[in-house]
């Protein structure tokens, strides 16, 4: 086996094992820490099939921003986790009859699998010769795909725009610090050195 | 011999080992000297003498203090989450380590000349608050949670503009490949070739980012010791406690390396005529390292609420506005091409 081969064998069964511990983790903290070394595994994925630019986002976007936030709020939750997975049991039949049920699909379809004529040439366009990853992604997405991908933009900026109004509210009677009347608070005005003699007092 | 190393596995992957040993036991025993020049100059600056009793000046401080870290008993606290309590140490040491394979030191003298190189560490830099937050955690106790929160928000708020302001170094060299940003800013003027004068407001916003990313002060708010003891640190002792300090001090080697490579040329000797070389790398880091130090001697710790304006209403707004700045120049050819010197094809 090539140190390519193992690395992938590496990668993707601590992604599954991160993935399996994901759901039976007790602890909800544990949990998202297995995620993040699911997310890692995949980012090993990545960079084996030569696309290190996704590899890297992956890690800044999920792993370095969006984990720390669910960390963030799973840490300061306070809610009975045991209590709510002692209701696992219960819903056991209905989450393996789902399980299998999606099992047999990938079985059917993965069963008369057949590649397409054009995907292999399709697959070797996207990177060509001597042009790095990262900027293969760049020429592709803001020459070819560019109305698109800002469109894809615009959209997110829609919806962060929506979560702001809905969350924002100006409460009244609340003291509000003023950095720019603070910076621009005079000394003299403020405050007055006394030459204190000892012995004296003031 | 050669074709032992070169063309078998086990060759190979000695070879690399070797290399890593190569640069992790030199820097961590230049960290011990970093660490005593830093109590040095702080002492200085508040007129004490600083560490001067064990050896000559006090210079195998840092070795005694690590004797007596390693051989001090590990306490765990009641309640704590005995994994993560352990594993957050290790994982804030290892996080600012392995940064250090795309660091180049010379030209070609670099552990993995990637493409990605300035993403890999930034993405490894983002996950070094996993450190703080799970020891913050797992200690099951108050202060270090509230320390582990504040470093949190800090450490994410502050990655932002660095971001930024790294794109901006992107876009002037056309690579992300730290070999060739340093490559980039050679030129015939020497110190005034370098990626400082045309980034010049970036520099200051790069170096007190960099402050804040790596909490130190004046914005070590997670480990406050006058509000919170020592943040997140409180129930450590011993050996996680040592590995903690390591990490946060090779975290801001680290820092002080970028900013050599990004904005001082890196080994690049600042007199045209002068050889280039490591030395000049070794320099460039240090004197970085003397304005870390200077800076935690001088400045008073801000408060939390600045601390969060600084990084979201005056950071990130200037650093995207010159972002789009350096696009145009960079598109254009303002100043002589000033911006815009990219030495490999597009």
């Amino acid at each position: 086996m090539t140190v390519a081969g193992l690395a992938f064998y590496l990668f993707a069964i601590s992604a599954i094992i991160g993935g399996f511990f994901t759901v039976v983790a007790r602890n909800p903290v544990h949990s998202v820490l297995w995620l993040i070394l699911t997310f890692l595994s995949a980012a090993g994925l990545f960079v084996l099939l030569g696309a290190e630019f996704v590899a890297m986002l992956l890690i800044i976007v999920y792993v370095g921003a969006v984990m720390v936030l669910f960390l963030f709020v799973v840490m300061m939750l306070d809610v009975d986790f045991a209590e709510l997975k002692a209701g696992m049991a219960q819903y056991l039949p209905i989450a393996l009859a789902i399980g299998v049920v999606l099992l047999m699909q990938l079985g059917i379809v993965f069963g008369d699998w057949a590649q397409a004529p054009g995907a292999e040439a399709a697959r070797a366009a996207v990177t060509p010769d001597g042009v790095q990853n990262t900027a293969a992604l760049g020429l592709l997405l803001y020459d070819q795909y560019f109305l698109i991908f800002q469109l894809a933009g615009l959209i997110l900026f829609v919806a962060m725009i929506g979560a702001i109004v809905l969350t924002l509210r100006h409460r009244d009677g609340v003291k509000r610090q003023s950095p720019f009347a603070q910076m621009m608070r005079d000394p003299a005005k403020a405050m007055e050195l006394k030459d204190v003699k000892p012995g004296q007092g003031l | 011999m050669a074709d032992f190393f070169y063309n078998t596995n086990l060759g190979i992957f000695l070879l690399i080992v070797g290399q890593v040993l190569l640069i992790v036991v030199p820097l961590l025993v230049a960290l011990a000297f970093l660490l005593y020049g830093d109590r040095k100059v702080w002492a200085a600056v508040q007129l004490r003498r600083g560490p001067n009793v064990v050896g000559f000046f006090g210079l195998l401080q840092s070795f005694a203090d690590f004797i007596k870290y390693a051989v001090k008993e590990i306490v765990y606290p009641a309640g704590a989450d005995k994994f993560v309590f352990l594993m957050a140490p290790m994982v804030s040491l290892v996080m600012a380590l392995i940064a250090w394979a795309v660091i180049p030191f010379n030209d070609g003298w670099v552990l993995s000349d990637i493409n990605v190189a300035i993403l890999y560490v930034f993405a490894v830099s983002s996950l070094e608050v996993y450190g703080v937050i799970m020891g913050g955690w797992a200690s099951n106790s108050k202060y270090p949670f509230l320390g582990s929160l504040r470093s949190a928000a800090q450490m994410i708020s502050y990655e932002v503009s660095i971001g930024l302001i790294i794109i901006g170094v992107i876009i002037s060299s056309g690579s992300m490949n730290l070999t060739h940003i340093v490559q980039a800013q050679d030129g015939n003027y020497g110190i005034f070739s370098w990626y400082w004068l045309p980034h010049f407001p970036m520099m200051f916003l790069f170096l007190i980012s960099a402050l804040a990313e790596t909490n130190r002060p004046p914005f070590d708010l997670p480990e406050a010791e006058s509000e919170l003891v020592a943040g997140y640190q409180v129930e450590y002792s011993s050996t996680p406690f040592l590995l903690f300090m390591i990490g946060e001090y090779v975290a801001i080697v680290l820092m002080c390396a970028l900013m050599s490579l990004f904005f001082f040329g890196g080994w690049l000797s600042p007199i045209p005529g002068l050889p280039d070389g490591i030395l000049w790398m070794f320099a460039k880091i240090v004197f970085f390292f003397f304005i870390f130090a200077m800076v935690k001697a001088i400045t008073p710790r801000y408060r939390y609420d600045q601390l969060m304006r600084l990084g979201w209403k005056v950071f990130l707004p200037f650093s995207l506005i010159w972002v789009v700045f350096v696009a145009f120049a960079a598109r254009f050819e303002w100043f002589w091409g000033a911006y815009v010197r990219w030495t490999t094809g597009s």
